[in-house]
């Protein structure tokens, strides 16, 4: 193991183990308003300062690190899968299924899938609660999240049916099921380890963006992309650079899983 | 055999485009808020005048009517006139495509440029430092919001096409930099290096025709990123685009100018798919 | 090079701000959305102008005007040798065409709506080229003052509603982008030492939704005015450029809250019968800490509210209200006397169901998210547990006027007039913008009957004293009653830069560029 792969599994598990640990450090909860320290700045009771209503912001970062780093991943694994079967199976098949299955990604790229999710939000009760919204929305995420990478996947799969050491199984009797799985999926692996990634980040500020529609985690539940969002204020947060704190988090948690799937990544 | 392969692209590319429209259209009608308009909050207006806001909308509440009745008029030239904004929706989509085209299109540039630059070095070089600093300034750029990164963009005074470019760069990126590390561990590609043959003429004639019907397909799809960053970037950076359209038609529930949107996103999209898949049968190893 | 030239635009005479949106229209009869009623503004020319410092109705293109005694005719004699923009002549034709179109029922004219006080026609006598009477069919309260929104179209002209008696004229118009008015040559007013008005020569108008970036702009000298400013940035200008914020004290906006009391919603039963009992709403009111939500979410640029109208309506404001007093604890009391339980750390009603509810608000509102969750770390402290949900406009809109899915709602209400007949929509039983049940065929409750008779009583009359002692009773039966949970009214906001000269913010619509004719540029 590379130095820096240590380093990174050392950082996820200690990020891990801070969300596990929230409740402990963070004992009054992500919820708590301190109404006489509102947007207040790092201090010795709140290590990263309150928020507009006086909550602490350690707090929210702590907690809300259980919900992005959970599902987060369980939606790009979902967006992965889904990527592999579509697009992988159908630039193995080839032909007319192939076309198809190409121009239902292409559609399903360049539908307005805004009003799904609007209807989605409809369906669901108003006091449903926080937790099965913020799984709702992951899961519509990973459902939604696969286009891009299915494409890239057919395009790679029909290239390697074409290629030599296919062709040479495939002549030696070996069973299509078999064949795509021992000969053609592992080759799928470094579109499949790049989908991953990119769609980890990509999920989490996405949930933030839902909470426009009423999906998304509610309030007073915190995610990484709820934080993310104050950084919208730009203008007003530049003197501020604790707010930074949920950014510089983020990158060092979606670096830390690169440097650990890269060793994956290399053996592909 | 590429000719029809073109033929073969041109009718899906018409069908996908016909029923995209219809779907869009159909998630468009069924969203709630369809029949309301902000409007009828205002406590100056009688029932008289909500009820005929509510009924000017009565003519979109049958979507295969609607639908039928756009495309008639659509063989016409006329595409409708917006709900929202009041204008025929041709004029609008005049104004606005030429700018979309140009910012899009230079941030897809940008982006490549910065892409091919960043992840052919990574390939070639084989540093682990220089791998994971690309990787970090990537992975930094992912977890940004796009509206920061617009918003970036106006406070340091940049063009959209930047913005747009620093959106789409990690998302292509790490799918790039993967294929062409996957490329260079080839054996043949192996074999090549150990020979002695030159670095550029084993990117150019082993690694290149391997990645590059990948690399096309990702191109096609960087399009659709590039059409969906334009929302944000349009709309902080005040550039009167398609982009900026789209959202307030979206929130306005503005249905003749939504599906035609759309029908242009789509078509977009397919053609750059198309596009990129039958360049990729020329220089081989496409699905067929 | 570049940078210099914002700096030489507004040397010429050019005033550069935004409009938060899409102007939808450019006939001043259409009318309704913000950015249309800016540009309105800036180029229609009315009869009556209310001066938005004075709060007094000045003669504009009328010289001088008269209302019958009961309420129902006004007869203007207007000025003479006025030209439209395009030089088209002004007369009482003008005015005339000008009332029949706004008046006609297929138009749904929103200014038009606003003179429908009964059933029938008006009617328009053309007396002289400089003199006419307008009838209605019933009282119009305030019927004079009403003209302020009336901007007159020109009968003859081929620009139609582009032909303009205002200070200012749309030059061009780049959709999505920005809008360009230009001086009109043909404006008829002059300063009191005969200089031709307006004194700028023009006003580009910036389409940008975006706060952030309006405050960086006018940060960076593109800008010489925000209209309405967050009060946030207003406190980041504070400390670096105090002479070029304003506050201008409480608006007539108000943030308020309400419950579902629809019969048909779709709600089970034990929480309609929450809704529906006032003591339950009067709890949930004085559960809420008003001041630290005017503290924390508007920065102290915000005040409690008292009830449906802000002390900055001065004259319609029933000083006889009393601030509602937070006290979480009277609040748990009442709702004990009603037969709910407070059972660790829930509270459950008679039947033991616990006390659970959602509060919709629009997404995007930034100070409405806050408050929301302000309500429900509040309503905790009484066992009252709050989901809160926000949603896209257009969705909760269709719940609060269609589905009536919807248990409570946090929303505001922007008053660009003072008189409260512009509410008459909300206040009668009978109408669509009745929030917290709408149409009701029949008054539902004693208290919504009385309220009616004393809105048609204001009305009908033409006594000021009759119509505030009526109206007063109405705000003090919404206070009892609650049927709108007043939180906070907002303080008029905003930013001028210092090139600007003449500008005098106030809290009326528009702020800050109310007397545009008279605004320079150093």
């Amino acid at each position: 193991m590379t130095i820096w792969r240590g380093m990174a599994c050392a950082v996820l598990v200690l990020v891990v183990c801070l969300s596990l640990f929230a409740s402990w450090l963070a004992p009054d909860g992500y919820a708590k308003q301190y109404r006489e320290v509102a947007d207040a700045p790092p201090s010795a009771t709140h290590w990263l300062g309150t928020d507009e209503i006086g909550r602490d912001r350690f707090a929210r970062v702590l907690y809300g690190t259980r919900i992005s780093l959970l599902l987060a991943p369980a939606a790009a694994l979902l967006s992965t899968l889904m990527a592999a079967l579509i697009g992988g199976l159908a630039g193995y098949v080839g032909g007319a299924w192939a076309r198809i299955a190409m121009a239902i990604t292409d559609l399903f790229l360049s539908l307005p899938w805004l009003f799904l999710l609007i209807t989605v939000r409809a369906l669901l009760p108003l006091n449903v609660s926080p937790l099965v919204s913020v799984l709702v929305t992951f899961l519509m995420l990973g459902l939604l999240g696969w286009t891009a990478a299915a494409r890239v996947l057919c395009t790679t799969a029909g290239t390697l049916r074409g290629s030599d050491f296919v062709r040479q199984a495939r002549a030696s009797g070996i069973s299509p099921t078999r064949l795509f799985w021992i000969h053609v999926a592992p080759n799928l692996k470094p579109v499949l380890y790049a989908q991953f990634w990119i769609s980890i980040p990509v999920f989490i500020l996405s949930e933030a963006n839902l909470g426009i529609l009423g999906l998304g985690v509610a309030e007073p539940m915190p995610s990484w992309g709820s934080l993310l969002r104050e950084l919208e204020g730009l203008v007003s947060i530049g003197e501020q650079p604790w707010k930074f704190v949920s950014l510089l988090l983020l990158v060092i948690v979606v670096t830390s899983f690169q440097l650990v799937l890269s060793q994956e990544e290399a053996a592909a | 055999m590429l000719g029809q392969k073109i033929a073969r692209h041109g009718i899906t590319i018409v069908a996908t485009v016909l029923i995209g429209a219809l779907v869009s259209a159909t998630l468009v009608r069924l969203a709630p808020g369809f029949d309301t308009d902000e409007a009828q909050l205002d406590p100056h207006l009688s029932s008289s005048s909500i009820e005929a806001l509510r009924q000017s909308r009565l003519e979109q509440h049958n979507v295969l009517a609607f639908y039928v009745r756009s495309l008639k008029r659509a063989t016409h030239g006329d595409l409708g006139t917006s709900i929202s904004l009041g204008q025929p929706v041709s004029q609008l989509l005049k104004e606005r495509v030429p700018l979309t085209i140009r910012l899009a299109g230079m941030g897809l540039l940008l982006s490549w440029a910065i892409v091919l630059a960043l992840a052919l070095t990574a390939a070639w070089l084989r540093l682990t430092a220089y791998d994971t600093l690309a990787t970090m300034l990537s992975g930094t750029l992912l977890c940004m919001p796009a509206a920061v990164l617009a918003l970036l963009s106006v406070l340091w005074n940049m063009p959209g096409a930047l913005a747009i470019a620093l959106i789409i760069f990690p998302r292509d990126f790490r799918f790039t930099r993967n294929l062409l590390a996957k490329a260079y561990a080839l054996p043949h590609v192996l074999a090549a290096r150990a020979s002695g043959i030159s670095e550029s003429r084993i990117l150019f004639r082993q690694v290149v025709p391997v990645v590059l019907p990948q690399l096309l397909a990702l191109a096609g799809v960087s399009i659709s990123l590039a059409l969906g960053a334009a929302i944000p970037v349009e709309a902080l950076c005040g550039l009167a685009g398609v982009g900026q359209l789209a959202w307030q038609a979206a929130l306005a529930r503005d249905l003749p100018l939504l599906v035609n949107i759309t029908t242009l996103v789509t078509l977009v999209t397919l053609l750059a798919n198309s596009s990129a898949d039958v360049i990729g049968h020329m220089f081989g190893g496409q699905p067929s | 090079m570049l940078g210099l030239l914002p700096a030489l635009a507004a040397a010429q005479g050019e005033l550069r701000f935004c409009l938060r949106s899409e102007p939808k229209t450019f006939d001043p009869l259409k009318v309704e959305d913000d950015a249309s009623v800016a540009v309105r503004y800036l180029t229609g020319g009315v009869l009556v102008r209310m001066n938005r410092q004075t709060q007094a109705l000045e003669p504009e293109l009328a010289q001088s005007w008269k209302v019958s005694k009961d309420g129902k005719q006004i007869t203007f004699k207007l000025r003479s040798g006025i030209s439209f923009s395009d030089g088209t002549p002004f007369s009482a034709e003008d005015v005339a065409y000008t009332v029949r179109q706004m008046m006609d029922p297929a138009l749904h004219s929103p200014t038009g709506d606003a003179f429908r006080s009964g059933p029938g026609n008006v009617e328009t006598k053309i007396i002289s080229p400089t003199q006419i009477s307008i009838t209605f069919p019933a009282s119009v309260a305030g019927l004079d003052r009403q003209f302020d929104q009336v901007a007159i179209v020109s009968a003859h002209s081929p620009k139609k509603e582009m032909a303009v008696l205002g200070p200012f004229m749309v030059a061009e118009y780049k959709s999505g982008a920005s809008l360009l008015l230009k001086r009109n040559p043909n404006y008829w007013k002059t300063d009191a030492q005969g200089r031709k008005l307006p004194y700028l020569d023009s006003i580009k108008l910036d389409i940008q939704p975006n706060r952030d970036v309006e405050m960086l702009r006018f940060k960076r000298n593109e800008l010489d005015l925000i209209n309405s400013l967050d009060s946030e940035y207003f406190d980041k200008l504070a400390t670096t450029a105090p002479q070029v914020v304003h506050d201008a004290g409480p608006s007539l906006d108000s943030e308020q809250m309400w419950f579902n009391e629809v019969a048909k919603a779709p709600l089970p039963p034990y929480k309609k019968a929450w809704f529906r009992s006032a003591a339950f709403r009067r709890a949930v009111s004085q559960a809420i800490n008003r001041d630290d939500m005017a503290r924390l979410v508007f920065r102290g640029h915000a005040q409690p509210a008292m009830g449906p109208f802000s002390p900055a309506n001065k004259f319609w404001f029933d000083a006889k209200l009393k601030p509602i007093a937070y006290s979480p604890d009277a609040a748990l009391k009442s709702l004990q006397s009603e037969g709910f339980r407070f059972e660790n750390g829930t509270l459950k009603d008679k039947d033991g169901n616990p006390v659970v509810f959602s509060i919709i608000t629009n997404s995007g509102n930034k100070y409405r998210e806050r408050m929301a969750t302000m309500i429900q770390d509040d309503l905790q402290k009484i066992g009252i547990h709050i989901n809160v949900v926000t949603l896209d406009f257009p969705s909760l809109i269709e719940r609060m006027t269609q589905s009536f899915d919807y248990e409570a709602i946090l929303l505001g209400l922007t008053n660009v007039g003072l008189d409260p007949n512009e509410e008459m929509n909300v206040w009668l039983s009978s109408s669509e913008n009745h929030q917290w049940n709408p149409k009701e065929p029949a008054p539902e409750t004693t208290w919504e009957a009385e309220i009616d008779r004393l809105m048609r009583l204001q009305a009908s009359s033409a006594d000021p004293k009759k119509r505030k002692e009526a109206f007063d009773r109405v705000q003090e039966i919404v206070v009892e009653q609650s049927p709108f949970i007043f939180l906070v009214n907002r303080n008029a906001l905003s930013a001028v830069a210092q090139d600007v000269q003449g500008a005098a913010p106030v809290i009326l619509v528009p702020q800050t560029y109310w007397n545009v004719e008279r605004i320079s540029l150093k």
